[in-house]
């Protein structure tokens, strides 16, 4: 839920990386904590297994700049993408502002994309969230890899409503922050509704 | 659709700071947090120097989440209160609505203190925080007025 404090002038967000299993959820972070001026981000907390796998979750606090004289705080958090982690994620969707899901372009992992997708889509709702109403995009990860399925065919199967789509190649930091700027602006845009 | 903003305003901020002073002054606390649920830092008070706050309040929130989910798998509501006894440091955390109280302290207090001193003044935080949340958003937002441009410029 946006946290807007008019004493210290900071709009903070959370916008949640959302996908499965090692789609790339984590690198998205990764890249933008390398690549982002250490007085812009906080650490970059990661909750991992000792295999480095997404235990609870990882997080990372950005500030892109101000608007109309408030700092805007984007609070980036991922979910574990395993299945059996799915109480976790639950938590995590906990007053999100933003969502962006991560899709692994690769052919064997289709499914698996689909599968998080419908996850998504529940755990939303049992937070009382509406994946159709709320700002959302669709990252088409790994567009290096040899055996991936066509874009058209991975958005006709993944895309449920008119969200930006975006291809990137996370560990290399290509369309990250294509996509990060999609859904903060999503997110600003329903600041204004209101 | 996403929840409606939380606004705080600046006078509501320096009364939840001065309560916070109060109770970490009365706990004898090194630092004390009021953190919303979903992890978001509202204020604190006390000895943070260079303690990375907001990384601490998002910590908080997930810990307390995660504790939560497992008091509901048990058929426990929640876990009011959670305490962490390091060796020199300690944390004592309690759910006061949608709020979390975190508490900072060593040998300097115990436990028990900390825990009486943050039970008196739940009561009060929780009505200074329903009065932030069923604030109007809509009445003075100053972001009703945001232009694609001012957003533009962010990533300009």
């Amino acid at each position: 839920m946006t946290f807007i404090n008019y004493a210290s002038r900071e709009i903070n967000c959370k916008i949640v990386y959302y996908g499965p299993g090692l789609c790339g959820k984590t690198t998205n972070l990764q890249y933008i904590f390398d690549s982002t001026a250490p007085q812009a981000r906080g650490k970059l907390i990661s909750l991992a297994t000792e295999t480095d796998r997404t235990l609870f979750f990882d997080f990372m606090p950005l500030e892109l700049g101000t608007v109309r004289g408030f700092k805007t705080r984007f609070h980036l958090y991922t979910v574990p993408g395993q299945v059996f982690y799915d109480a976790s994620r639950k938590l995590i969707l906990k007053g999100v502002d933003g969502v962006v899901f991560v899709a692994d372009s690769q052919e064997e992992r289709m499914d698996a994309n689909i599968e998080s997708l419908y996850n998504l889509e529940e755990n939303l709702q049992s937070q009382g969230y509406d994946l159709m109403k709320i700002p959302y995009v669709l990252q088409l990860n790994k567009r290096d890899l040899g055996n991936i399925v066509p874009v058209e065919d991975l958005a006709a199967e993944l895309q449920r409503k008119s969200e930006p789509v975006v291809e990137a190649v996370a560990s290399t930091g290509v369309g990250v922050f294509d996509t990060l700027k999609a859904v903060a602006k999503q997110v600003l845009t329903e600041l204004r509704k209101g | 659709m996403a929840d409606t903003p939380i606004l705080l305003r600046e006078q509501q901020y320096h009364q939840i700071k001065a309560v916070l002073a109060r109770l970490r002054m009365d706990s004898s606390a090194k630092v004390v947090f009021l953190v919303d649920k979903d992890g978001q830092e509202i204020a604190s008070q006390g000895e943070v120097g260079n303690l990375d706050t907001t990384s601490l309040a998002s910590l908080a929130a997930g810990n307390v989440a995660a504790t939560g989910g497992m008091a509901q798998l048990i058929g426990e509501k929640e876990f009011p209160t959670l305490s962490h006894e390091g060796e020199k440091e300690s944390i004592h955390i309690s759910v006061i609505g949608r709020l979390l109280l975190v508490i900072v302290f060593d040998e300097r207090s115990s436990l028990g203190l900390v825990k009486l001193r943050s039970k008196q003044v739940s009561h009060q935080l929780a009505t200074m925080f329903e009065e932030i949340a069923a604030g109007d958003y809509d009445d003075d937002s100053p972001f009703a007025e945001i232009t694609d441009e001012d957003i533009d410029s962010l990533f300009s």
